[in-house]
């Protein structure tokens, strides 16, 4: 984990794909170190959700990806950067119960088509970028202090 | 209602978290999806799942989960219940099915999460 001068925290973690037995470690180390810090339960949720979508979607459907978590004292941010199929259609994979998932990520109760909506309704700020055949990148935002939300 | 009062209606067996079970339970919510859990989760819900592999306790832990009760006699894996045990989510498990212990559960008061939602 780095803290630097302006009061800036940021740390990285590897998110393997098709590994599902670690499915959702990276989002649980998340969830812990924002108890840590002691940001608001209701954000920590919030966060935590998009995360772990987020982290379920790589596991799912890329070959590798990194999450890195930066925290300022203003604002939660999450880019999560996979390299894998990516996305045709992404107007198409936002709405919910559009999928592509196989059997074996239905079978660990993912999958449904709601991860993407899921994803965007927890966060304040929600981007998201796709190159067929190279991979995708979210970039997930949540302020800290609400009202300064938009 | 109790967790205690819970396992005697679902005739469920405490997996883990015995030291839980004078806690309160207000409001419940059943489903196998857990990206659907993942959408209408609220902190201190009663999951009902038939999703016995380690994601449910994960995500249980994500949406801060009261407690998770496994129908039709599942159970999680050891993973799941280490899990369980480290993050203090009592788990059960019970024989009935779903679509009975949900219904046992709501007959004798416990609203759904959607209705909580809607008093609030």
């Amino acid at each position: 984990m780095m803290m630097s001068a302006e009061n800036v925290l940021s740390q990285s973690f590897e998110i393997i794909g098709r590994d599902f037995s670690r499915a959702g470690s990276v989002s649980t180390k998340v969830k812990e170190i924002l108890q840590e810090i002691g940001i608001d339960s209701i954000i920590i949720r919030r966060a935590a959700i998009a995360a772990y979508e987020a982290e379920m979607n790589v596991v799912m459907y890329a070959n590798r990806g990194e999450l890195i978590l930066t925290i300022t004292p203003k604002k939660i941010h999450f880019k999560v950067e996979d390299k894998g199929p990516g996305i045709e259609d992404i107007e198409l994979a936002m709405q919910e119960g559009y999928s592509t998932a196989t059997d074996e990520m239905r079978e660990m109760g993912f999958g449904a088509g709601m991860g993407l909506a899921n994803i965007k309704k927890n966060a304040d700020q929600f981007e998201i970028s796709s190159t067929p055949g190279l991979g995708t990148t979210l970039d997930i935002t949540l302020y800290l202090n609400q009202a300064e939300k938009r | 209602m109790t967790l205690r009062k819970i396992k005697e209606i679902l005739q469920a067996e405490v997996i883990c978290g015995e030291e839980h079970l004078d806690e309160d339970v207000k409001f419940a919510g059943a489903s196998d999806l857990m990206s659907d859990v993942l959408a209408f989760g609220q902190p201190g819900i009663l999951l009902l799942t038939g999703l016995s592999n380690f994601q449910s306790v994960r995500t249980a832990n994500i949406i801060e989960a009261k407690t998770v009760v496994y129908v039709r006699g599942k159970k999680p894996d050891k993973q799941g219940i280490k899990m369980a045990i480290e993050k203090g989510i009592p788990i059960l498990s019970t024989k009935l099915m779903m679509y009975k212990a949900c219904g046992l559960l709501y007959s004798l008061g416990i609203p759904g999460v959607d209705e909580l939602q809607g008093k609030k």
